[in-house]
């Protein structure tokens, strides 16, 4: 409220209000924001107070947003429940016996019970749009490099974005634009223009263009509702030419010509359609494939053959970068230290390092094995396995090889095609108590948000209507790489389809 | 047949690994001061303390230094290289990782030319150069904790690793010096190997002469001056040429030199455990030099001692010991080559300079930028001497009065009376004078004792106070002997 008064109180003094003036906005608690602890829900950080703002908090600050506290996540952004909290588990505002999604729970718990306007959140493997998907907000994990991270504790630094949840298309596209940008503290930044993401207009206009040349692809789709020259009448070819000599199933209808000006080629991957999807999300996801092609759009499924590899891929590198970014949680500087009592046994003590001293051995030992929880030990020992000497190639190498495949798969479809549409998670968000207890069964509900890091690529987390047990439906577009605003499009032009 | 001494019997093998600390104004990765001295922890931020959410952003002198090291060295300056982290635990290394080059660093393959105590000339290889960041220091002497001082996380270095070309302690001591030497001239380090701003590791093992296998080796740091590189090294050789001597094996450790004791003990046994699991540094994009920047740099590179060697040598007609000696430190260069535009008379400079400038600076422990006598008025004081106004002897007097008083060289000779007395007739009364008071001597040296004529010689300077022309001395005595004889 003080906030407020201040910010009311600069306006009469003449000042134009920022573009965020008085919006209501909480920080998922892994983003470093002067006056609040940082906790990244972790033991280890319990009543850390940070000595500098996140670029991002500075950002909506100067923009007159009010900041009004801390969300509630995973411990250092690891899991997808939201359960893996040193201080408790959150509860989906939309079903209180069920997990609202994770890593950033908090966030979307907190926009879909009306607690602030936008929630900002952290996605590495789909830790927006998965609890955006379970709580029914909606939530945007910007192309890698758009939000600068300074300020975000890091999990796994190359996969790590920062977006915005929220309960409208245009506040998500307001903060994205707030928030984005290069910063100078950031070196992998992105430096270059960004086109402007607000106001977000429901259909596209002249934010992108095709990226394919039918000069170069003789065999492919002319759009017929593009305007075709006078002098070239008879290039205009059939819309069902496929693209490969693969067949696809094609949903296509004659295009509304009133409603757009330019017709989004979407591509449905078959890999994400397959065997574990939950048939209500499946068929919901193909209701909305069958509205776009209503409005006109070209919808073709396509394949994304690695896709089989991303979730060990994306187990791999993202727990040898946690395993280094988390070494620096020593007890030595800030944060929690254990106490030395002695009681180390020698093995113990030799296997930390042979020019250490027992009582530093032990200091270390003790102080990591106190104050990281369960999820965050059994990601760092992966990770450092995945490094180690004699597998580094076998695993790491071979990882990094898979990501390129995989982002590789998506330039290909990219090429063709303006959109991916996909569901965001295999199944509905778990009751309490009913959660897979085999670590690896929870990692294989990321199977369809972790390539999309792997790649670097946008996508947007879209609520699309209600289960049959009342629980949030949802959709997922893929963009490319910096076309959020195609992304938002889409979403506000199915925002306003499906009321 | 003859039995080989164990020393002839085995070649050492040596590489060394030398950390130079970048003289950059800030820190590698954020913007705290380098600056040195300061108190304990107060060159300091939430990056170089590892704070959570903290992000590095290279700092782009460090790695024009590097490029300039890497041109000087004839490297292949890589003009894409890659940051890694090598992660291990300790209490001065605040993010449990510190940030290097692995796989590819910014500087190559390259060599460094040294000269050997017989002159002649070896090629070093220089295997690479890579950027990273120093770690802070950890202080164990006071009381039971160690104490933390984060100043020196961050700031720059540059690993430079020779190939195991180095055949002895004296070879590496060379190549040391004259590896700080071109870090000296190119301005990007201030090679203070007492304050640790240089520091030298070195890979030692020995084997059978034709052997062309590595014998076992050991690693021995802690030698902080050029002495000690040569004491330590020679000393783990003989330690490894006794042990296989014995019949015993040498073991793969890390030695620390003692240079009080002038022994070296292990530090610690199991080398193999360290596991750095090196990875790219997902925090920084690949370093990419732009041609120009790099063309811009090469253009820009200063003289190195080697080329003013040769000019020295060649344009001014000096004696390689000159030369060497005149581009030992940047500074004597910079001094001689400002005052040799002053003076056609380079080896009386040279002299002057060798014997009286760098005694002087020596003694003072300043340097010669701040030396009182400009080059400008030495230059002077040379062409003083070569045009025969004053005798070198006096030249000196000249220059410890100029040491303190800001006049011109002519000036002080002129207010002080110091000129030569080259006048043949003047001379002349006096040394017929001097003959005749001394009858003795005449007739010794007319009894062919020709070293008497010293004697005469003394006798004029004494009468002269110094100033006569030895020259006009030495022939008019001559003469003047001569015809006494006769």
């Amino acid at each position: 409220m003080q906030k407020a008064e201040v910010l009311l109180s600069s306006l009469k003094g003449g000042k134009a209000p920022g573009r965020l003036f008085g919006a209501v906005i909480a920080v998922k608690d892994v983003i470093s924001v002067v006056g609040m602890p940082l906790t990244c829900a972790s033991k280890m950080l319990e009543g850390f107070q940070p000595v500098f703002n996140a670029t991002i908090i500075d950002k909506l600050l100067s923009d007159d947003a009010l900041i009004i506290g801390k969300l509630n996540c995973d411990e250092f952004a690891m899991g997808a429940t939201n359960t893996n909290s040193a201080f408790g588990a959150v509860l989906n505002p939309v079903d209180k016996s069920r997990v609202p999604g994770g890593s950033s729970g908090g966030s979307a718990a907190a926009v879909a019970a009306g607690l602030c306007d936008v929630a900002i959140g952290s996605d590495t493997g789909g830790s927006i749009r998965q609890p955006a998907a379970f709580c029914g907000v909606y939530g945007i994990k910007p192309t890698y490099s758009r939000v600068s991270r300074y300020g975000l504790t890091a999990f796994a630094s190359s996969f790590d974005s920062i977006g915005p949840l929220a309960n409208s298309v245009d506040d998500c596209a307001l903060v994205l634009d707030v928030i984005s940008g290069y910063d100078p503290l950031d070196s992998t930044s992105y430096g270059g223009k960004l086109p402007s993401l607000s106001p977000i207009s429901p259909f596209v206009q002249n934010e992108f263009t095709y990226s394919f040349n039918p000069d170069e692809h003789p065999n492919l789709a002319q759009d017929t509702n593009t305007p075709v020259s006078d002098e070239q009448p008879n290039s205009a070819q059939d819309t069902n030419t496929p693209v490969s000599d693969e067949q696809p199933i094609t949903i296509q209808s004659p295009a509304d010509t009133k409603d757009i000006s330019k017709k989004l080629k979407i591509a449905l991957p078959k890999e994400y359609f397959g065997e574990g999807l939950n048939p209500e999300i499946k068929s919901a996801v193909e209701e909305i494939a069958s509205k776009l092609v209503e409005a006109g759009h070209i919808v073709e499924e396509v394949s994304l053959p690695n896709t089989k590899y991303a979730i060990a891929a994306y187990y791999v590198l993202t727990t040898a970068e946690a395993a280094s970014n988390l070494s620096r949680y020593d007890g030595v500087r800030y944060g929690k230290r254990s106490k030395i009592n002695g009681t180390l046994s020698e093995e113990k003590n030799r296997a930390v390092s042979e020019e250490k001293s027992g009582t530093l051995a032990e200091m270390y030992i003790n102080t990591r094995s106190e104050n990281l929880g369960k999820e965050v030990k059994r990601r760092i020992m992966l990770g450092n396995y995945v490094l180690s000497g004699g597998y580094y190639e076998a695993y790491f190498g071979k990882a990094q090889k898979v990501r390129r495949l995989i982002k590789n798969d998506f330039t290909k479809i990219f090429k063709d095609y303006d959109l991916i549409l996909t569901p965001v998670t295999p199944e509905f968000p778990a009751k309490f108590g009913e959660m897979p207890t085999d670590p690896l069964a929870v990692y294989l509900g990321d199977i369809y948000t972790t390539s999309v890091n792997l790649a670097g690529l946008p996508a947007v987390s879209v609520p699309i209507g209600c289960s049959s047990q009342n629980l949030p439906l949802a959709a997922q577009f893929i963009g490319k790489e910096f076309e959020e605003n195609t992304l938002l499009s889409v979403a506000k032009m199915l925002e306003s389809l499906l009321q | 047949m003859i039995e080989l001494l164990p020393t002839e019997k085995y070649e050492p093998v040596i590489g060394l690994e030398v950390h130079a600390q970048l003289k950059t104004n800030t820190k590698i990765f954020c913007s705290c001061s380098t600056g040195y001295p300061a108190p304990p922890n107060s060159n300091v931020c939430p990056v170089c303390l590892g704070h959570p959410g903290v992000l590095p952003v290279l700092n782009e002198s460090a790695v024009e230094f590097a490029i300039k090291l890497g041109i000087a060295l004839n490297s292949r300056v890589n003009l894409r290289s890659i940051f890694a982290r090598k992660n291990y635990f300790y209490p001065d290394l605040p993010k449990g990782y510190q940030i290097s080059q692995f796989s590819l660093p910014v500087v190559g393959e390259g060599e460094l030319e040294i000269t050997l105590e017989d002159g002649t000339k070896k090629k070093i290889g220089v295997t690479r150069a890579h950027l990273e960041e120093d770690a802070g220091k950890s202080i164990h002497d006071r009381g039971d904790s160690t104490l933390v001082d984060l100043n020196r996380s961050g700031v720059p270095l540059l690993e430079i690793v020779s190939h195991p070309d180095i055949r002895s302690g004296a070879e590496a001591a060379s190549y040391l010096r004259t590896l700080r030497q071109i870090l000296l001239y190119l301005d990007i380090c201030d090679g203070n190997m007492e304050e640790g701003s240089l520091r030298c590791d070195a890979n030692i093992s020995v084997r059978l002469r034709g052997e062309t296998r590595f014998g076992t080796k050991t690693e021995v740091k802690n030698m902080n001056s050029f002495k000690n590189v040569e004491k330590a090294i020679n000393f783990e050789i003989a330690r490894q040429i006794d042990l296989l001597e014995e019949g015993r094996e040498v073991v793969q450790q890390t030695l620390l030199w003692n240079a009080d004791k002038g022994t070296a003990s292990p530090m610690r046994s199991k080398e193999d455990s360290h596991d750095y699991r090196y990875f790219p540094d997902p925090d920084l994009p690949p370093l990419e030099i732009s041609n120009e920047w790099f063309e811009k740099i090469k253009s820009e590179m200063p003289e190195l001692p080697a080329r003013k060697v040769e000019r020295y040598t060649n344009e001014f007609g000096l004696p390689p010991y000159d030369a060497g000696v005149l581009t030992q430190q940047p500074e004597t260069s910079r001094y001689f080559e400002e005052a040799a535009g002053f003076t056609s008379a380079r080896k009386e400079l040279s002299n002057l300079i060798m014997t009286e400038v760098l005694k002087v600076a020596n003694e003072k422990k300043i340097s010669l930028a701040e030396f009182a006598i400009e080059p400008k008025r030495l230059a002077k004081l040379v062409d003083l001497i070569t045009s025969g106004v004053i005798s070198g002897k006096i030249a000196k007097d000249v220059f410890a009065i100029m040491l303190s008083d800001e006049s011109e060289p002519e000036e002080i000779v002129k207010r002080e009376g110091l000129s030569q007395i080259s006048d043949s007739d003047e001379l002349e009364k006096i040394i017929t004078s001097i003959l005749n008071d001394n009858p003795a001597q005449v007739a010794e040296y007319l009894a062919g004792k020709e070293k008497i004529l010293g004697f005469f010689v003394g006798q004029v300077m004494k009468q002269t106070k110094g100033k006569a022309n030895p020259a006009t001395v030495n022939s008019l005595l001559l003469s003047l002997l001569k015809r006494s004889s006769g």
